[in-house]
């Protein structure tokens, strides 16, 4: 039996009834791993002692009767998320040997409900980037074209779901960087509501946009990973104090009477044709399924990418400021004073990239320029939320898209182009930048390469996301093609 | 055009010790990346409020009760040099002005 191909679902029914243990599943993705990450490289810090340690404590915590749906469920974690005594370096030389001394509570939330670490995924260089290339390390490669980017940043989380060495994975999201990789490797990525997760022990990039999220095979695996996700956390004071429902309850309910918004902007330049057309066919698809499909306006469409960038940052230079090699991390031991010593740290240990937003963003919020950058994203922010909010007050449940302009690109092809790299997020970013619940599915494929649809929902209405987009994965099953890996 | 002499000071600013070769790079980034962003001034937005939080969440506050915290050793650990239970750190003050 493949065990490692199948869901978390089928998994979590399968070690229920007592058909497979924790042990036999995580064995047979530690082969997988084995077999297929010397080519696609989703593993910054495979962890295979713990995961059997773990797998074991899984089958005598479920032969005890002391088991959930998670138990003994294998999944890949981000490099950015802290797991006490896992080396946790967020893709950067400047936390190449750093240990966390505790874990993230979304973390720590798996690790009790019986979860098995496989070990930490590879990403951009603190979450920067579309591509997963400006990982400090090496890039990953995406299942389905060996020769292509897994997307980013949270690329090795996509690549290992979609590659079947994890059962699922967590990401985060600030600009895409789950939804927009889980389009280009095949995969579903939901970034939720803000503060609907837990980012107590993510490392910050942009804190009014960071999120959390899984990485799944299917709708149903999301719905049941964010069941353990979402919940409110006193650690992190953005955590919203909401209660968690069911959220596997709700899949399967009628689409009638539901409305979904096509913003035309979304289908205009810099879109490639085929991922325009497969989106069109997804959106004739939901309304044969009784989906009301209305073509609404995003008017500030335009401006998101600048905003984003402005927004992201300017907090990027401000999180990034702990960086100073005296706590943790790379350190300049030679250096005669303080100031040198930070600005050696930190010039030897952060990426080009990192390196050009921590300026950018320090640029931003200089003595003179607040107003005119920082304050000025923030006004077009709120111009870009009132769009979405007034097609919410208007009626509109849901709003539909593709997830990427574009399918997987080459390794390489992109790189020394800053400004082209950013347009990967064009379509991301509004979900961000108005704390929106947006998931990205599969919806078939161009060129052979995975593309994704965006289903993006009012703030906390994930169930109303989750029923569209099950509705449509079972009507389609694009969620079921496996891409086949030489090794 | 970012000048040369701005790109240094904001190296300087974020502490990032940039090499000659670097610093033309981000001359040249930074200054079509900005060029971009003055899109933004197409927009009027004076009486627009700026968003602070987007799901208008306000202020939670917690009791000032101390709470147990992270046993310094395990700190320390990941520490390039301590010392005595502290971080050891350069001076502050180069020699000859201490």
């Amino acid at each position: 039996m493949t065990l490692h191909t199948l869901t978390v679902h089928e998994a979590s029914r399968l070690l229920q009834q007592g058909e497979i243990s924790s042990v036999e599943l995580t064995d047979s993705i530690l082969a997988e791993m084995d077999r297929c990450d010397p080519h696609v490289k989703a593993y910054l810090t495979p962890t295979p002692d713990l995961a059997l340690t773990q797998a074991r404590r899984a089958d005598e915590l479920r032969a005890s009767g002391r088991a959930g749906p998670l138990t003994g469920i294998p999944a890949a974690i981000k490099d950015n998320i802290s797991t006490e005594g896992v080396r946790t370096t967020c893709g950067s030389r400047i936390l190449e040997s750093y240990v966390p001394p505790y874990s993230a509570s979304v973390f720590s939330r798996l690790a009790d409900a019986g979860v098995v670490l496989l070990g930490k995924t590879n990403m951009d260089e603190f979450a920067m980037g579309s591509s997963t290339e400006y990982s400090a390390f090496f890039p990953t490669h995406n299942p389905w074209d060996l020769s292509r980017v897994p997307g980013g940043s949270s690329g090795g989380s996509a690549a290992a779901v979609a590659a079947d060495q994890a059962l699922f994975a967590l990401g985060s999201d600030t600009g895409g960087s789950i939804r927009q990789p889980a389009g280009l490797c095949g995969v579903v990525g939901l970034k939720p509501t803000y503060g609907r997760v837990s980012r107590y022990g993510l490392i910050a990039f942009a804190s009014s946009l960071d999120q959390i999220g899984p990485l799944t095979k299917d709708v149903t695996d999301c719905a049941l990973v964010m069941n353990a996700l979402a919940f409110h956390d006193p650690c992190d004071s953005t955590s919203a104090p909401k209660p968690t429902p069911d959220y596997t309850s709700g899949l399967g309910e009628d689409l009638a009477g539901l409305v979904a918004g096509v913003p035309r902007e979304y289908f205009g330049e810099g879109l490639d044709p085929g991922v325009g057309e497969l989106a069109r066919e997804a959106i004739e698809q939901l309304s044969q399924l009784g989906v009301e499909i209305r073509e609404i306006s995003m008017p500030h469409e335009h401006y998101v990418v600048a905003t984003y960038f402005l927004t992201s940052w300017a907090e990027a230079s401000a999180n990034l400021a702990r960086y100073d090699g005296m706590k943790y991390g790379l350190s300049a031991p030679e250096a005669q004073t303080i100031q040198e010593a930070q600005s050696r740290s930190r010039g030897r240990g952060f990426g080009p990239e990192v390196t050009r937003r921590i300026m950018l963003g320090t640029y931003a919020l200089s003595s003179g320029y607040y107003d005119a950058y920082y304050l000025k994203a923030q006004k077009v922010r709120t111009l870009i939320k009132d769009d979405f909010d007034r097609a919410f007050a208007e009626g509109v449940d849901v709003v539909l898209g593709p997830t990427s302009p574009v399918v997987a690109f080459k390794i390489g092809e992109l790189v020394g182009d800053p400004l082209a790299m950013y347009m990967a997020d064009l379509y991301t970013i509004p979900a961000n930048l108005g704390g929106f619940p947006c998931i990205s599915i599969p919806c078939g494929f161009h060129r052979g390469l995975p593309v994704g649809l965006q289903i993006l929902g009012q703030p906390f209405a994930e169930a109303t996301v989750w029923s569209v987009a099950y509705a449509y994965e079972q009507s389609t099953g694009f969620h079921l093609a496996r891409p086949q890996i030489p090794g | 055009m970012i000048t040369r002499a701005e790109v240094e000071h904001i190296a300087e600013l974020a502490r990032l010790e940039l090499g000659d070769r670097e610093i033309e790079g981000l001359q040249n980034d930074l200054s079509r990346i900005l060029e971009y962003v003055e899109q933004l001034n197409e927009l009027d937005t004076t009486d627009v409020p700026p968003t602070s939080h987007v799901t208008a969440q306000g202020d939670v506050l917690r009791e000032d009760l101390p709470r147990p915290c992270l046993p310094v050793d395990k700190v320390l650990a990941n520490a390039p040099r301590a010392e005595e239970g502290y971080f050891r750190v350069q001076p502050v003050l180069p020699k000859g002005e201490r």
